[in-house]
C-alpha cells in the first residue's frame, strides 16, 4: 500500500518520539486533547501512547459523532425504520448505539428493514433499486461527512428520487470546541486538531484557538506519524513559548479548505438554532438541518418525527468524558455495567469511542497513578 | 484499568438480550454469551464445556471426535470456493484441529424452492471433490425443501466424526506460557473473498477463499511436535483475534503477538485498509493457530512450511502469562495494545 506504509514507519516513529522525549521539560506536563475520534484510534491501534513520554498526556475530545449523538434521536430514527415500507440505512457505527429503548439492530432483529451502508450514495441506489419503498439515510458526522451527504441530496433531487429522504444529524466542530474551551474547569495545553474536518472547512476556522484562548492548535493527519509529528509540534510550541495555529496534514488540508465542498453544503443545508449533544446538552447553532430548497427531502418533515428527548441515563459519565473531566476508565461504569458489546453511554459504542478505544486496545505500557 | 477489562472479561458469560440479533452469529462476544449463558447452562456436560472445534467421546476403547457445523453463506459461490466445498471443510477442520483424523462426513441440505437444479448439482460436485482431497466419505444425510424466501437459496450442515491421534494430547486449556503461536498462512482471505462477491463495495481485488482441508497441516505439526503441540484453532468467524483471545481465557494464560510477523497479502491488506476493517478479525476457512511447546517451535514451523499451501507459515508470538485472559499485540509500528474480542457484525453470513 504506498502512501500509506509511508506513515507507518517504525524507525521515523522512534525517531519522532526520541524528539518528543528530548523536547519536553522535566517537571512540566503536557496535556494534549486530540478532538477527533479518528485520532483516538489511531492512538491505540498503534500503540502510540506508549511510545510518548510521561510528561505528555492525551485527553480524548468531543470529535466521535457516534459518541455525541443524544438517545432521542436513535429513537426517532428507530420510530422511522419501525414505519412500514421503509428501508433504513446508516453507517455501521449507528446499528448498536443504544436508544431509550433499543439500538437499531435490535430493531432489526424485531422486523425492520435496517441496512448498513458505507455511503450516502449507496443508500441513494437503495432508493433507486426500491421505488415502491421509502428509503431513509440516517446521516451523522461533522463536516467530514456531510459534504457527501449534501452531494447526495443535491443528485436525489436532480434525478427526482421521490422515494429518499435523509434525518440530518449533521454536527460541526466549531460551536463544542468553543463551549469547552469557554469551561472554567478546562485543563488542557493544546489541541491536536481534526484534519479531516479541516480538510473541508480549512485551518483558519480554529483561529481562535490560540488567539483567543492561548492553547496552540495543530490540524493533524491520521497515520501513527502524522499524530506523532502533530504531538511533537505542540509541544515545541508549548516549549518555546509560542501559542500558534500550525498545519502538520498540509498534504490534504488547505488553509482555507474545500471551496467546493462548502458550497455544496451551504446549498443544502442550514444551521440549525441548537442541537443537543449527548452529555454536553444543549448547544447553540451548532448542527445542520436540510435546507428550505431540500425540505421535501427531509425524512424529519416527511416522517413527522416523534421529536423524542430522553435524559442521558444517570450512570452514564459520557459528558464528563468528553470534556476531558475524567478519562474512560474513571467513569462509574466503566467495563463493568458499560462494555462495547452492551454500552450505556456511546462513548463505549464506536471503535472511535473514546472508552470503547480504552476497552479494545487497552493502554498497557504506561503507569500513570492506575493500574494499567 | 486493564483490571477492570480483565475482571469483566473473566466472568462467565451471561444472556440478557431479549431476542437474537446478528451479532450472535459474528463469532465475538455476543456469539460467546450465547453459547456459554444459554446452550452451556441446558446441556452442560464434561465433552461440550471444554468448548473445542470438536467433542470427544470413547467408544468400546477407542477415542473418537465428532464436530458439527453448519452453512449459510451467500453468495454460495465466491472466488476460490462455494458452500459445497466449505461445508465439507469446514467440518474437517474443525475435526483436524482437534487432532483427530477425518473418517466421514453426513451432509443435511435445506434447499429454497426455485433453486436451479444446475447450482444444487455444482455444489454436490463441490462436496464430492472436497471429501475425496480431504480423504473422507459422505454417509449419510438429509435434503428438506422450504417455501420460497425461508432459506437462502441452501444452507448445508455436516456433521463429521473422526479418530483422535494419539501424537499428541490437545485441549482449548493446554496453553502454556513459552508456547509458541504458529499461523500456517496469510489471513482475512475467506471474508474478504465473501465480502468483495457481494459486490456491495464496488471494489475489485483479486482475493480468492482460502477454504481447504487442513489434515494435512494437523497431521504435519502431530508429527513434528508430537506431545509438545498443545492446541491447534482454526480462526474461522471472528479471525485469528477471536481465536486468540477464546484460547488464551480457557487456558488462564495470555498471549503477544507481533504484528509485523502476522502474514497477509497486500489485496487483503488494501481492501481491510479500504473498508476499515481489522484483517485480524476476518474471517479464514484454510488457516490453523497452533501452540507449540517452544522447544519443538521451529521444527513444528518447519514442517508446518513443507505442508503444500502452508509455505508462508509464520511464528507470530508467544504465550504469556500476564495479564491472565487477554491478548496484546506488538504493533509494527512500535507500540502495544490489547486485541480484543470482536463486538458487534462486520461481515454478516460468511460461512
Amino acid at each position: 500500500m504506498r502512501f500509506v506504509q509511508e506513515f507507518r514507519d517504525a524507525e521515523l516513529g522512534r525517531a519522532l518520539a526520541h524528539d518528543i522525549r528530548a523536547l519536553v521539560e522535566p517537571g512540566r506536563t503536557y496535556k494534549l486533547m486530540e478532538v477527533c475520534g479518528g485520532h483516538t484510534h489511531t492512538i491505540y491501534r498503534y500503540g502510540i501512547d506508549g511510545l510518548l513520554p510521561d510528561e505528555v498526556e492525551l485527553v480524548h475530545g468531543p470529535g466521535c459523532p457516534v459518541c455525541v449523538l443524544p438517545m432521542g434521536r436513535v429513537d426517532d430514527g428507530i420510530a422511522i425504520a419501525h414505519k412500514p415500507g421503509v428501508i433504513f440505512t446508516c453507517f455501521g457505527d449507528m446499528l448498536r448505539v443504544p436508544g431509550s429503548r433499543g439500538s437499531l439492530l435490535e430493531a432489526k432483529a424485531e422486523g425492520a428493514d435496517v441496512r448498513m451502508v458505507y455511503s450516502p450514495l449507496d443508500a441513494l441506489a437503495v432508493a433507486r433499486a426500491n421505488p415502491e419503498r421509502q428509503v431513509v439515510f440516517f446521516a451523522i458526522g461533522f463536516e467530514t461527512t456531510a459534504p457527501s451527504t449534501a452531494l447526495t441530496l443535491r443528485r436525489a433531487k436532480a434525478e427526482r428520487v421521490e422515494n429518499f429522504s435523509c434525518m440530518c444529524n449533521h454536527v460541526t466542530i466549531v460551536p463544542p470546541l468553543r463551549a469547552l474551551l469557554d469551561s472554567p474547569t478546562l485543563d488542557i495545553d493544546g489541541f491536536i486538531g481534526p484534519g479531516h474536518v479541516a480538510s473541508v472547512v480549512g485551518v483558519r476556522p480554529f483561529q481562535f484557538i490560540p488567539a483567543e484562548h492561548g492553547k496552540p492548535f495543530v490540524a493533524a493527519g491520521f497515520e501513527p506519524l502524522d499524530v506523532l509529528q502533530s504531538i511533537q509540534m505542540i509541544v515545541a510550541q508549548l516549549v518555546g513559548g509560542r501559542c500558534e495555529l500550525e498545519n502538520q496534514y498540509a498534504r490534504v488540508v488547505a488553509w482555507d479548505g474545500n471551496p467546493r465542498a462548502l458550497d455544496v453544503m451551504a446549498e443544502v443545508f442550514d444551521t440549525r438554532e441548537r442541537f443537543e449533544w449527548r452529555g454536553l446538552g444543549f448547544i447553540p447553532r451548532s448542527a445542520l438541518k436540510l435546507s428550505e430548497a431540500y425540505a421535501e427531502l427531509d425524512a424529519e418533515r416527511r416522517f413527522r418525527t416523534p421529536g423524542a428527548r430522553v435524559a442521558d441515563p444517570e450512570a452514564c459519565q459520557c459528558g464528563e468524558v468528553l470534556t476531558g473531566t475524567i478519562r474512560p476508565w474513571e467513569c462509574k461504569v466503566f467495563g463493568t455495567a458499560c462494555t462495547p458489546e452492551r454500552p450505556i453511554g456511546t462513548c463505549m459504542v464506536s471503535p472511535e469511542g473514546a472508552c470503547a478505544a480504552y476497552y479494545a486496545y487497552g493502554r498497557y505500557a504506561r503507569e500513570r497513578g492506575v493500574t494499567v | 484499568m486493564l483490571d477492570i477489562v480483565q475482571r469483566t472479561r473473566s466472568r462467565p458469560a451471561r444472556f440478557r438480550d431479549a431476542q437474537i440479533t446478528m451479532a450472535h452469529g459474528a463469532g465475538g462476544k455476543a456469539s460467546q454469551s450465547l453459547i456459554e449463558g444459554l446452550l452451556l447452562p441446558a446441556l452442560r456436560n464434561d465433552a461440550l464445556a471444554a468448548l473445542g472445534d470438536a467433542g470427544t467421546m470413547s467408544l468400546a476403547g477407542i477415542e473418537l471426535a465428532l464436530s458439527a457445523d453448519s452453512f449459510v453463506v451467500t453468495p454460495i459461490r465466491f472466488p476460490g470456493g462455494s458452500i459445497g466445498e466449505l461445508a465439507v471443510n469446514g467440518t474437517v477442520n474443525d475435526l483436524a484441529v482437534s487432532g483427530a483424523r477425518p473418517l466421514a462426513l453426513t451432509l443435511s441440505l435445506v434447499l429454497e424452492e426455485g433453486l436451479a437444479t444446475s447450482a444444487l448439482s455444482a455444489e454436490i460436485e463441490a462436496v464430492a471433490q472436497a471429501a475425496q482431497t480431504a480423504g473422507v466419505r459422505i454417509i449419510a444425510g438429509d435434503t428438506k425443501v422450504v417455501e420460497r424466501g425461508h432459506a437462502d437459496a441452501m444452507f448445508a450442515c455436516t456433521t463429521g466424526v473422526g479418530a483422535v491421534d494419539p501424537r499428541a494430547r490437545l485441549s482449548t486449556s493446554g496453553l502454556r506460557p513459552g508456547d509458541r503461536i504458529l499461523l500456517s498462512g496469510p489471513i482475512g482471505e475467506h471474508g474478504m473473498a465473501v465480502m468483495l462477491a457481494r459486490d456491495e463495495f464496488s471494489l475489485q481485488a483479486d482475493i480468492s477463499s482460502d477454504t481447504r482441508s487442513l489434515w494435512p497441516a494437523a497431521d504435519a505439526l502431530l508429527e513434528a511436535a508430537g506431545p509438545a503441540l498443545h492446541c491447534m484453532r482454526d480462526p474461522t468467524r471472528g479471525g485469528v483475534a477471536s481465536a486468540l483471545n477464546e484460547l488464551v481465557r480457557a487456558s488462564g494464560v495470555a498471549a503477544l503477538v507481533r504484528e509485523a510477523d502476522v502474514p497477509i497479502v497486500p489485496a487483503v491488506a488494501g481492501a481491510a485498509e479500504l473498508l476499515g476493517i481489522d484483517p485480524m478479525y476476518v474471517a479464514n476457512e484454510g488457516k490453523l493457530l497452533a501452540f507449540v511447546a517452544a522447544e519443538r517451535g521451529e521444527a513444528a514451523l518447519a514442517a508446518l512450511r513443507a505442508v503444500p499451501g502452508c509455505e508462508q507459515a509464520a511464528d507470530i508470538g508467544e504465550v504469556t502469562l500476564e495479564p491472565p485472559g487477554m491478548v496484546l499485540v506488538d504493533t509494527a509500528f512500535g507500540g502495544r495494545r490489547v486485541l480484543d474480542l470482536l463486538s458487534g457484525d462486520p461481515l454478516p453470513r460468511i460461512c
